[in-house]
């Protein structure tokens, strides 16, 4: 039986003109592609016309800039302004240990350059914000989001709608992903989806919460993979579609993502008609937290003298950690106890806590902290307060041979 | 009239760790399904819905494969043997 892609239902046309032709060394090099009846040169073509920008070239970036260049994607943007830390290289595994400290788009360009010399890779080495966004991804076909925070999703997001830009999406946590896809032209938007970011500090980043590295590459192969549909028009798009992915159960669950007409950017009466402030949208810091911690935060330095002069006898806290135990594991400030941030927001913390000594609370770099200040704050102790910068702030500056993570 | 409430990893802490809870709500709606399902998870409706007892905007329900902002929010029905899938935004990347 053969299937003519127009009328396959739910294919939408494809998104990238051929290209005028293949040479003879792309010919060999994509052989395995050109045999396939649904890709063949026509399809092959419009892969080496295509302009696809990647935002991040971190966990998700890393397969799907490898995967797309292994793919003979003509033109690769990486949007990318951090640098490559050894603890990236458990999953972001277009870096290697030679690029730590190294530029993570240079080192990206660098692989893909490795794995496909007819890729022109333009490296965007500046962060993603209201300012620049609209100008960068004018000059792509396909947005492939591989970011981790809501502010540049909601961000990617609106700029892919005003400019009628399809946008492959992909999201992790420790052994759960999603992955849809986003066009609003034809479908739904990624705030058709979830309409308001959560507030901060009630769902966790992978820097929090972890993440399996091999997770990448499942949910980042499916972004590759709804790329490559678009560009060339064949299958059905994950367009309306949401996947979420448990690796635990080795399970896809597919649900329906429909168009929201009252989407505040591609409802019938959109509010948002230009790029937002997005830091703002989304609250780097809780209202709650960032009031509880104007002048109730103290610095690494200061701890270390407080706990000398504890040692000494002359003063007396109680110094609280507020991460995880696995994160305990791992690394802590001498002289703490462990109560997990959740048992501040529950409310079961607050029996444990002294009312003739001082508190004093850590976590990893100040966030979580702040927002059980908030609650420690609001139970009366009204001299508690919090470290800036949390544990990671302590090794770098006063137990540099303690790991970080 | 058992109906099996799908739970997300960053909920699970909740529910002692299960990914699956099943509940027997007398009130056959998604609004029935979390307020049986808050006695089995203690505290896991108040991340599900607001403080005005109204779905969070960026925790979505879906009974089935539909999203119950698109059928009747907390008053969709949800008969013998419904899955009822619970699917916060998270942003890891």
């Amino acid at each position: 039986m053969t299937t003519t892609i127009a009328s396959t239902p739910g294919a939408l046309p494809p998104v990238v003109e051929p290209a005028d032709s293949l040479s003879v060394d792309e010919v060999r090099r994509y052989s395995r592609h050109l045999i396939i009846p649904d890709v063949g040169m026509a399809g092959q073509k419009r892969l080496k016309n295509a302009k696809v920008l990647c935002i991040g070239a971190g966990g998700l970036g890393s397969p799907a800039l490898m995967y797309l260049a292994a793919a003979g994607v003509g033109t690769l943007g990486i949007v990318e302004f951090d640098t490559v830390d050894e603890s990236n290289l458990q999953r972001q595994i277009i870096h290697g240990q030679s690029d730590i400290g190294r530029s993570k788009a240079e080192s990206a360009r660098d692989t893909i350059r490795e794995t496909n010399p007819y890729v022109d890779v333009v490296v965007h080495d500046e962060r993603l914000d209201s300012s620049n966004a609209l100008q960068i991804f004018a000059d792509y076909d396909l947005i492939v989001d591989g970011t981790d925070n809501f502010a540049t999703r909601y961000l990617v997001n609106d700029a892919c709608v005003l400019l009628g830009k399809p946008y492959v999406w992909g999201s992790i946590y420790r052994f759960e992903g999603q992955a849809s896809v986003f066009w609003a032209e034809y479908g739904p938007c990624y705030r058709c989806l979830y309409p308001d970011p959560p507030p901060p500090g009630m769902v966790p980043s992978c820097a929090e919460g972890g993440v399996l590295g091999v997770l990448c590459a499942s949910i980042g192969s499916i972004q590759v993979t709804e790329a490559i549909k678009l560009l060339t028009g064949i299958g059905q798009p994950l367009l309306g579609t949401l996947v979420v992915y448990d690796a635990l159960a080795l399970e896809y669950r597919r649900l329906k993502v429909r168009k929201d007409p009252n989407c505040a950017v591609c409802g019938e009466h959109p509010t948002v008609t230009e790029l937002i402030d997005y830091e703002l949208f989304c609250g780097a810091i809780s209202t709650d937290g960032a009031e509880a911690a104007r002048d109730s935060t103290i610095s690494v330095r200061q701890l270390a003298d407080w706990l000398a002069a504890r040692d000494r006898g002359e003063r007396d806290f109680l110094l609280v950690d507020v991460r995880e135990p696995g994160e305990r594991e791992i690394v802590e400030i001498p002289g703490s106890v462990l109560i997990p941030k959740g048992r501040f927001l529950d409310g079961s913390a607050l029996a444990e806590l002294p009312t003739d000594r001082q508190v004093v609370l850590y976590c990893k770099g100040g966030v979580r902290s702040a927002d059980a200040l908030a609650v420690v704050k609001g139970a009366g102790l009204a001299d508690a307060v919090h470290v800036g910068g949390g544990v990671v702030a302590w090794v770098t500056q006063i137990e540099p041979d303690k790991p970080v993570y | 009239m058992s109906v099996t409430v799908r739970i997300p990893t960053i909920l699970r802490t909740y529910a002692d760790g299960a990914a699956e809870v099943t509940v027997d709500p007398q009130d056959q709606t998604v609004a029935g399904v979390i307020g049986a399902l808050d006695l089995q998870a203690p505290g896991i409706s108040a991340r599900i819905l607001d403080e005005d007892g109204k779905l969070r905007r960026f925790v979505n329900v879906y009974v089935d494969d539909e999203d119950v902002r698109f059928l009747s929010g907390l008053q969709t029905q949800t008969p013998e043997r419904t899955v009822v899938s619970v699917v916060p935004a998270v942003a890891g990347g």
